[in-house]
């Protein structure tokens, strides 16, 4: 195997492996930021432990009637016309993806 | 040796049993720690943490008001606790959930009635100070298939309290000079999705910031027949505003001579208000969305802090040049500024740093640091006596 060959398929490997942590989500670091936003900044309208305030609970059962394209649509464009800001530049779609279905299992923030 | 023991000996069982302190409290005050549901009760004098007070619930937006006698706090949560804590003796004396989840709450002009805002059932609900038994409920107006939440609720002279509906944009004066037979004058279409309201130091003059459209609602407590009106009305007209990660609040009322300073929303400016005509006297760029802006008691200063994503930072004001004459980086989650009853110190609660920042205001230099778990309001006694706080 010549060192092109062995390049490319080092750089196939890393690819796919990039491929596959996006997929994943954010690692486990990022995870841990992004329910500390959402436990104290997204918490400081729809309280911290999600159950509503000026803004409308987070629960289970408040999402149970929304998709998540919607859930992920709110969370990155925000909802014109209330109080609920565009969160894209602070999120990327992978992790508004990773943070609405934390949201609908009943994202623990404590 | 012997001597030692003994004074261990006294010392752990002085905590274990949370003696009462007997001295004064006007050099006292409350933290609250947001996170763990819990306060601090503070010397300003000694800067020192005398208690640390556990089991308020989800403190995640908490406020507190005091007894006029100044040992006892009201603590209004997140999840519709009102909690009322002895001071001098570190203790909760005892705690009702009164509501689903509430925003705020006020203590009567002669102290005897606790009224408290809430989302969920919307509406205010007043207590006795003294037991907290329920003494009034009052109901907002129908929204969808709920009821208007209350916003912005102050005490105002006359045994009142002044309250704003936040879906029906209206605002509500209560009357409770008989306790029985609450009176309340409606204000109706005062101004779209009120978020919160203030009232002057004077207790005249009762002001809601509008979410929902330019300006302020203005109602003047001398003549409420004159009703609502809008004022500041071009401002934000036109321009493009910014999301709003943190709602402003409106609690500290920053008078400086004849002008009035105040948080503009989704803009990252302080406005200045002309407190004779109500007229917008200038403005000021600062670094972020302000959140609160805070006079120094004798108006020289004020100082200002931002929602996020620029909350790490404070700016102080010269409210005659209105000039930034310093910009601190206190460190990220900085929630909110208390001053000591004369405005030597100004304390502020840096939330990411688990830790109070204690600020000389005349130097601007930083004094002292204290240990707090996640904390976020701060409120000194001295409140106690100040119509709106």
């Amino acid at each position: 195997m010549n060192l092109f060959r062995l390049t490319m398929l080092a750089a196939f490997a890393l690819g796919i492996s990039a491929v596959a942590r996006a997929n994943a989500g954010p690692d486990s670091q990022r995870q841990a930021e992004i329910l500390y936003l959402l436990r104290h900044d997204c918490g400081s309208c729809h309280g911290m432990r999600l159950e509503g305030g000026l803004g409308p609970p987070l629960t289970p059962p408040a999402l149970s009637r929304l998709s998540n394209e919607q859930i992920v649509a709110t969370i990155l464009y925000g909802r014109p016309g209330t109080p609920m800001p565009p969160w894209h530049p602070f999120l990327s779609p992978e992790e508004a993806h990773w943070l609405a279905g934390k949201l609908r299992q009943g994202a623990t923030t404590r | 040796m012997k001597h030692l023991l003994l004074v261990l000996l006294l010392s752990l069982q002085a905590l274990a049993q949370a003696e009462c302190l007997t001295r004064g409290t006007g050099d006292m005050g409350v933290i609250i720690e947001r996170a763990s549901g819990s306060l601090l009760v503070i010397d300003t004098s000694e800067h020192d943490a005398l208690f640390r007070v556990t089991g308020l619930g989800d403190l995640s937006h908490a406020s507190v008001v005091f007894s006029r006698d100044e040992r006892y706090a009201y603590v209004f949560g997140r999840d519709g606790g009102l909690t009322q804590v002895d001071i001098l003796c570190g203790l909760i004396v005892k705690r009702i959930i009164q509501g689903g989840n509430s925003i705020g709450g006020a203590i009567s002009q002669d102290g005897k009635l606790v009224a408290v805002s809430n989302y969920k059932p919307g509406g205010v609900k007043v207590f006795s100070a003294a037991d907290l038994s329920l003494v009034a409920d009052i109901p907002a107006t129908p929204f969808k298939d709920k009821r208007s939440k209350t916003v912005g609720l102050v005490d105002a002279p006359d045994q009142r309290f002044v309250f704003a509906l936040y879906d029906t944009g209206e605002t509500w004066i209560l009357d409770m000079t008989d306790p029985g037979h609450p009176g309340i004058t409606r204000f109706t279409d005062t101004g779209r999705l009120p978020y919160d309201g203030l009232i002057t130091p004077d207790g005249r003059y009762y002001i809601n910031g509008l979410f929902g459209e330019d300006g302020l609602a203005l109602l003047d407590l001398w003549h409420p027949e004159k009703g609502v009106r809008r004022i500041l009305d071009h401002y934000g007209k036109g321009e493009q505003q910014l999301p709003v990660y943190k709602m402003p609040h409106l609690e500290g009322w920053a008078i400086a001579g004849n002008r009035a300073f105040l948080p503009a929303v989704g803009h990252h400016e302080v406005l200045v208000v002309n407190t004779d005509d109500w007229k917008e006297a200038g403005r000021i760029p600062v670094h972020g969305q302000p959140v609160f802006v805070m006079a120094r008691p004798d108006g020289r200063q004020l100082w200002v802090n931002f929602a996020f994503p620029n909350n790490d930072t404070v700016q102080v004001i010269d409210s005659e040049t209105l000039k930034i004459i310093k910009t601190l980086k206190t460190g990220k989650g900085t929630l909110h500024m208390e001053f000591t009853p004369r405005g030597e110190e100004v304390w502020i609660s840096v939330r990411d740093r688990d830790e109070i920042q204690i600020y000389d205001t005349r130097t601007l230099e930083l004094k002292q640091r204290l240990k707090a778990r996640k904390p976020s309001g701060i409120f000194f006694t001295n409140r106690a006596h100040k119509t709106g706080l």
